[in-house]
């Protein structure tokens, strides 16, 4: 048996290798080969996902929602203690000092994170902008996000928290938030397909030890992960419903 | 609320659906919503708190232990014209996803503005409860409610 593994490509490209020494520990772990793929666009990858390619996917929140609820995916375990946030931030320079500066016509630049861009787009809200009077530049990263701000290319960028964190500091202080989210039940998952869910507690078990063992934690570490905890269906439930309230 | 001047204060009696009311001290004056935060919380069919974040917590200025087992409508301010309400429910017990703009009444007498989404939460095809998330509104959608709702009262 060979089971298909693929991860939301939302990852900052240092933890690529990560995911390669997880997919040869869970194949040790397993006893059964994993092949992992990895997509550089979300598009691409939802379609092969459509198309029953994958048994296991660490989904971003608002994908998670299609693969519980359109595709029967279980969830079975999240990132410990790692929300997924999202900030705007704009050139340190810039007039504008909150999201209510932001006047219609403005620029925006963003990746095609849909996640992020949809917490960004209600972050806006309270600014009358909408998709409707904003204009949005999609980049390949958030480098390139911030390059944009610095560059005075845009008004306001859109970030994942964690990959603005990681930004250095020469760039970090060229640049200043205007809104940092603090939604906290919104969350990457780890999710199991209909076609084996049997395997369910043997896969939870494994993970839930990952972080109890030093060549589990060595590869939590290459992920840029604390570690997993378990998801119930109903935290699951919970999540997608929260989710749907966010999306129009 | 110390700084409070006594003639901010009013006294309204709130008369829920359900036929009990109460008393409540209005202050008008407005807590700013949070940034970035959403306020979210549950119910079961009836309208009966099953869950609130801490935002909530915060905002409404009610513990968690207060709060769980109550219905919903002890943050009914008297400004809410129970028109907006009936259209909540009505929607939401379709089945359907519900947005609307709400003056919630805070523990302390204030009031905060939200921009609240309400979504019935489906389990094997049941309706089982309801979900509720609030976030920011603009000031120019708080004005435009602010005007309509006087007109529905
Ligand atoms: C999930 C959910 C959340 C609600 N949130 C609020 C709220 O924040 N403020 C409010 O006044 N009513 C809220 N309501 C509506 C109340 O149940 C109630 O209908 C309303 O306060 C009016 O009271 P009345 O029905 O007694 O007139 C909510 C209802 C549901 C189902």
């Amino acid at each position: 048996m060979i089971l298909n593994l693929t991860v939301s490509p939302d990852f900052a490209p240092d933890h690529i290798s990560g995911w390669y020494i997880f997919n040869t520990w869970l194949q040790r772990q397993l006893g059964t080969r994993v092949h992992l793929e990895l997509y550089d666009c979300f598009d691409k990858q939802r379609e092969d996902i459509k198309a029953g390619k994958f048994d296991l996917v660490y989904a971003n929140p608002f994908d998670a929602s299609m693969l519980v609820r359109e595709l029967g995916f279980k969830a079975v375990v999240r990132p410990l203690a790692k929300p997924d946030e999202t900030i705007i931030a704009t050139n340190a320079e810039s007039t504008i000092n909150n999201v209510e500066d932001l006047q219609p016509g403005c620029q925006l630049v963003a990746t095609d994170d849909p996640d992020v861009n949809r917490i960004g787009m209600i972050m806006l809200e309270p600014a009358d902008l909408d998709g409707d009077n904003t204009k949005l530049k999609t980049v390949d990263s958030y480098i390139i996000v911030a390059k944009h701000l610095l560059n005075q290319q845009a008004d306001a960028g859109f970030f994942l928290k964690d990959a603005y964190d990681e930004l250095s500091d020469l760039i970090k202080n060229q640049m200043k938030v205007l809104v940092s989210s603090e939604i906290s039940v919104v969350h990457h998952a780890l999710l199991v397909g209909p076609k084996l869910q049997q395997y369910i507690p043997q896969i939870q078990k494994f993970l839930l030890n990952m972080s109890s063992n030093e060549k589990g934690k060595g590869v939590l570490e290459s992920m840029d992960l604390d570690g997993w905890e378990v998801m119930t269906d109903e935290e699951t439930e919970f999540m997608i419903d929260l989710i749907d309230t966010l999306i129009d | 609320m110390s700084e409070q001047d006594s003639t901010d204060v009013r006294e309204v009696v709130i008369n829920y659906y359900d036929g009990t009311s109460r008393t409540a001290k209005i202050y008008d004056r407005e807590i700013p919503y949070p940034e970035g935060k959403l306020i979210v919380s549950r119910t079961d069919t009836k309208g009966i708190i099953t869950h609130a974040n801490q935002a909530f917590v915060d905002m409404s200025g009610y513990s968690q232990d207060e709060l769980i087992g109550k219905n919903h409508y002890i943050l009914r301010h008297p400004d809410m014209p129970s028109v907006a309400f009936a259209g909540l429910w009505e929607t939401i017990e379709a089945g359907n996803k519900w947005h609307g703009y709400v003056k919630n009444l805070r523990k302390d007498g204030a009031y905060y503005w939200v921009k609240a989404t309400v979504i019935p939460n489906i389990r094997n095809g049941v309706v089982v409860g309801y979900t509720s998330v609030r976030r920011k509104p603009s000031r120019s959608k708080i004005a435009e409610s602010e005007a309509l709702y006087k007109t529905l009262m």
